[in-house]
């Protein structure tokens, strides 16, 4: 529940009075309340585009970083796919060493600010907590997200920019500017190659400002890491579409780049394939997204980006994409907006944090319903959507129960816009332009343990390697192609 | 940033600008379009076709109709300022052979996107008949540029006021029934216009080719917003088109979808007139 961030933070101060310089046992670490979440009011943040969470207090991430038992064999690391040194870090920030834990941090992430917030940390670091076993609730494990947010929220300003070695006289390409991409390009430039990044849109970001909504990850965090790639001297050329503006191949033969990293995303959006989804008011939810984000569409006295104003909303699909297009949609101003998903609550692979925030804001979630058709009006506009429910029955190859139709259940839903969010397949214009790649059936790039595609002096790295993936596990291989880059080009 | 060398009004509301971006010259192709946005925080992202190209000079033409609040800023703009952002060349290139006879219909500001397909089919070797139609005299654009290329040219237009008094599917109609049937028919123009042509070549079996203008958004395939339905299977203008198969293309429901946005356009356009003190 959204509690009133003051009285958060006054209850923190009190709390933090007790315990400071107190030594603690394993008992009183047990017994100290997890600190929430300040958070907007839901109903004022569903009708604007501001931070829906707050951020702690200092005391609030001191008090939260000294419930970690500090396990000797730690298993939160082993859930962070960049293996942060979680105990050491949050060590430091019980202590109120919020630079030394934001140090420690960046030892193995680029990107604290953003994956504090956007991680699906249920499942990843906070999944194995050994304070949440105790607890016997996953949910009351530490919150590691929420103090790395903090932690790289009170300091990243004050951290210069990072270290560059002397030139090299090498050239990298690093195409497109998502998380993996700007993890590539900042770690390269840091061995002294030089770095040119190319992005097809007019700003650099990727997903992280097209796709996440402003609520949820403001585009100022991406712009800051921007801006720290500019100051380190990486170049940055936006509207530039490989494989068009220039050719892949063209870049290693005729422009004397020595080697190429790429991080192009998983950016073809997925359709049901379902009559009526070519209806006016059938958008993707890239689409949807990028309309109200990168365009700034919900700023209509300012953007000329038309969006729909819609009043009903359905949001096909159960993910973080669908969670974000909902959200945008109430904040659009729709009267209703129905999320309708195949499985139920438990199995939606959105992050917990926004499935609630989404609840609270008043988002209607119809599970067990899967659309059927999408009925228009004699304009050939969307009316409603013929819905068909599920139950669910054994567990699938991916270990959750897989629906099964109920025939006969046909029912109604009438909607004026019908936003797909079912996911995203990888965007064909590399390959397509570059044959000699070699792609798996869905189209994503194959590549060794380190990123090396099947064409010599090329990397690539993220969605574009792992399907629609996290923006963690972007950054990760962003950052070991990396490495495996400047290996290479320290040999020839 | 994209400098403006050139402005010229080819019409009443019809602007040719040249434009300067060396990298788009280097690699397009009859057929390709860009995206271009005025500036980065607020302006939307619209197509325009590539009429012509100067690797040289490093620079490309665009030929584009005032129609609404982005070109209608656009053809405000002098030589001398700037296209803040431009992404190109978008879209699969004219596929250009010998086909043997090919007659090249453009229609309204339709012309522009044609000059270089037909500029290209020429240069291969095609014998090319242009047909062009405009609603008027004033409205007819490049009959200069298509009449230099074209081994045959027959103007139309709505009122009779320049060429024949006809609609350019009667031309079009009498080619087909001809002696000599062309092997390939290629058509630019409103929707409406392709979708008539179309159904005109049909029972002559002339494969027929047009270049779409769905409503886009980034040009590259991500968004799904430009998707048309070609032959029951649903393309992206962006990146599979902008040209297909006009006998396949569901033309209906591409041109209820280019209306999704009427009402903001049009209130867009009514900020323009306030803001510029200018109207139609
Ligand atoms: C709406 C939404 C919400 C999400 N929420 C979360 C979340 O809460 N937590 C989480 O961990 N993950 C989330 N994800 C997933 C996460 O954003 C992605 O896994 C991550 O951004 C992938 O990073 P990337 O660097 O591989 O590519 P992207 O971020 O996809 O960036 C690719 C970039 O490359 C550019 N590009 C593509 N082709 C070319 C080309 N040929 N030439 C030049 N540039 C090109 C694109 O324009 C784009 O800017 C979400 C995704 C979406 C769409
Ligand atoms: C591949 C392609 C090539 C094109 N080439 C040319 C050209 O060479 N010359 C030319 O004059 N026009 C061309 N167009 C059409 C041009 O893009 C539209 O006229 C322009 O976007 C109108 O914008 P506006 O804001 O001035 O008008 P608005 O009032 O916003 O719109 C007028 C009409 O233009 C269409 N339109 C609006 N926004 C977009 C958009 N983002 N993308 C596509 N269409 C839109 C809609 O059908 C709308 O009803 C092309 C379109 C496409 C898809
Ligand atoms: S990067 Fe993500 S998974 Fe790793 S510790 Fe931080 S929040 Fe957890
Ligand atoms: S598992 Fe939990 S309690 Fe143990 S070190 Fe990691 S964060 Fe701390
Ligand atoms: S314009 Fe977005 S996919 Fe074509």
């Amino acid at each position: 529940m959204s509690v009133l961030p003051s009285l958060l933070h006054d209850e923190a101060v009190k709390l933090w009075a007790e315990l400071e310089g107190k030594p603690l046992s394993p008992k009183d670490r047990l017994g100290i309340p997890m600190q929430e979440m300040p958070a907007q009011d839901p109903l004022e943040r569903a009708r604007n585009m501001g931070e829906v969470a707050l951020g702690y207090s200092a005391e609030q991430a001191q008090i939260e970083a000294s419930r970690c038992l500090q396990c000797k064999t730690a298993p939160c690391v082993s859930g962070c796919p960049v293996s942060i040194d979680i105990p050491r870090f949050l060590g430091f920030a019980a202590r109120g060493q919020f630079q030394d834990a934001l140090g420690v941090i960046r030892e193995a992430s680029l990107l604290p600010a953003i994956c504090g917030r956007v991680c699906p940390q249920e499942s990843q670091c906070q999944a194995p907590c050994t304070l949440g076993k105790s607890l016997k609730n996953p949910l009351k494990a530490v919150a590691i997200g929420r103090v790395e947010r903090y932690v790289a929220d009170a300091c990243s300003d004050q951290l210069p920019p990072p270290a560059v070695k002397p030139d090299t006289g090498k050239k990298v390409a690093v195409i497109g500017s998502g998380p993996a991409s700007i993890a590539a390009a900042a770690d390269l430039r840091q061995q002294g190659h030089a770095v040119t990044m190319f992005e097809a849109f007019h700003k650099p970001g990727g997903v992280l400002v097209y796709g996440i909504p402003e609520f949820r990850l403001p585009k100022r965090i991406v712009d800051r890491e921007i801006e720290t790639l500019r100051q380190i001297g990486v170049d940055i050329q936006t509207n530039f579409l490989v494989g068009r503006t220039r050719k892949l191949k063209d870049l290693l033969d005729k422009d004397g780049f020595d080697a190429v990293f790429v991080g192009t995303g998983a950016g073809l959006p997925k359709f049901m394939k379902i009559e009526g989804e070519n209806l006016v008011g059938v958008f993707s939810a890239n689409e949807y997204l990028t309309r109200c984000n990168l365009m700034k569409a919900y700023d209509d006295q300012r953007a000329s980006t038309p969006i729909y104003r819609s009043k009903r909303v359905a949001v096909l699909g159960g993910g973080n994409v669908a969670m974000d297009a909902a959200r945008s949609a109430l904040r659009l101003g729709a009267e209703e907006v129905s999320i309708v998903y195949r499985r139920s609550l438990e199995e939606m692979p959105a992050r917990q944090e926004e499935v609630h925030h989404a609840l609270e804001e008043g988002v209607r979630f119809l599970t067990l319903k899967n659309a059927q058709k999408i009925l228009g009006d004699d304009q050939g506009r969307v009316r409603a959507v013929e819905t068909l429910s599920y139950e669910l029955g054994e567990k699938d190859a991916s270990g959750r129960r897989s629906p099964i139709a109920l025939p006969g259940s046909e029912a109604l839903l009438e909607v004026d816009t019908v936003i797909v969010a079912i996911g995203n397949d990888s965007n064909p214009l590399l390959r397509q332009t570059t044959p000699e790649l070699e792609v798996n059936k869905n189209g994503n790039f194959v590549v060794d343990e380190e990123g090396l595609t099947s064409l010599p002096k090329v990397w690539a790295g993220g969605d574009i390697v792992l399907g629609a993936a996290t923006v963690i596990l972007a950054m990760g291989q962003g950052r070991k192609a990396a490495a495996a880059i400047h290996r290479f080009l320290s040999e020839v | 940033m994209n400098l403006i060398r050139e402005k010229i009004q080819l019409s009443a509301d019809v602007y040719q600008m040249v434009v300067e971006a060396p990298l788009v010259a280097r690699e397009r192709k009859a057929g390709q379009f860009i995206i271009l946005q005025l500036d980065s925080s607020f302006a939307e992202r619209i197509p325009l076709t590539i009429a012509d190209a100067d690797e040289t000079a490093g620079t490309i033409t665009l030929i584009f109709q005032a129609v609404g609040g982005t070109t209608r800023k656009l053809a405000l703009k002098k030589p001398g300022e700037s296209i803040e952002n431009l992404l190109g060349p978008l879209g699969q290139p004219t596929h250009v052979q010998n086909f043997g006879r090919v007659v090249c219909v453009g229609g309204g500001i339709g012309v522009a996107p044609l000059h270089p397909i037909a500029q290209a089919l020429k240069k291969a070797g095609n014998h090319v008949t242009i047909v062009l139609g405009a609603r008027n005299k004033d409205l007819v654009i490049l009959e200069k540029q298509m009449r230099a290329l074209a081994d045959e040219l027959i103007l139309c237009t709505d009122d009779g006021s320049a060429g024949r008094k006809d609609l350019v599917t009667v031309p079009l109609k009498e080619l087909c029934q001809g002696p000599d049937k062309p092997d390939l028919v290629v058509a630019i123009g409103p929707p409406i216009m392709m979708k008539f042509c179309a159904e005109t070549t049909r029972p002559f079996a002339v494969p027929t080719v047009c270049s779409l203008n769905s409503i886009m958004v980034d040009g590259t395939g991500m968004c799904g917003g430009c998707r048309v339905t070609v032959g029951g299977q649903m393309r992206f203008v962006c990146v599979d088109g902008p040209e297909f198969d006009a006998h396949l293309v569901d033309f209906d429901n591409m041109m209820l979808r280019s209306k999704a946005f009427r009402a903001k356009e049009q209130a867009d356009h009514e900020c323009f007139i306030q803001e510029y003190g200018v109207s139609q």
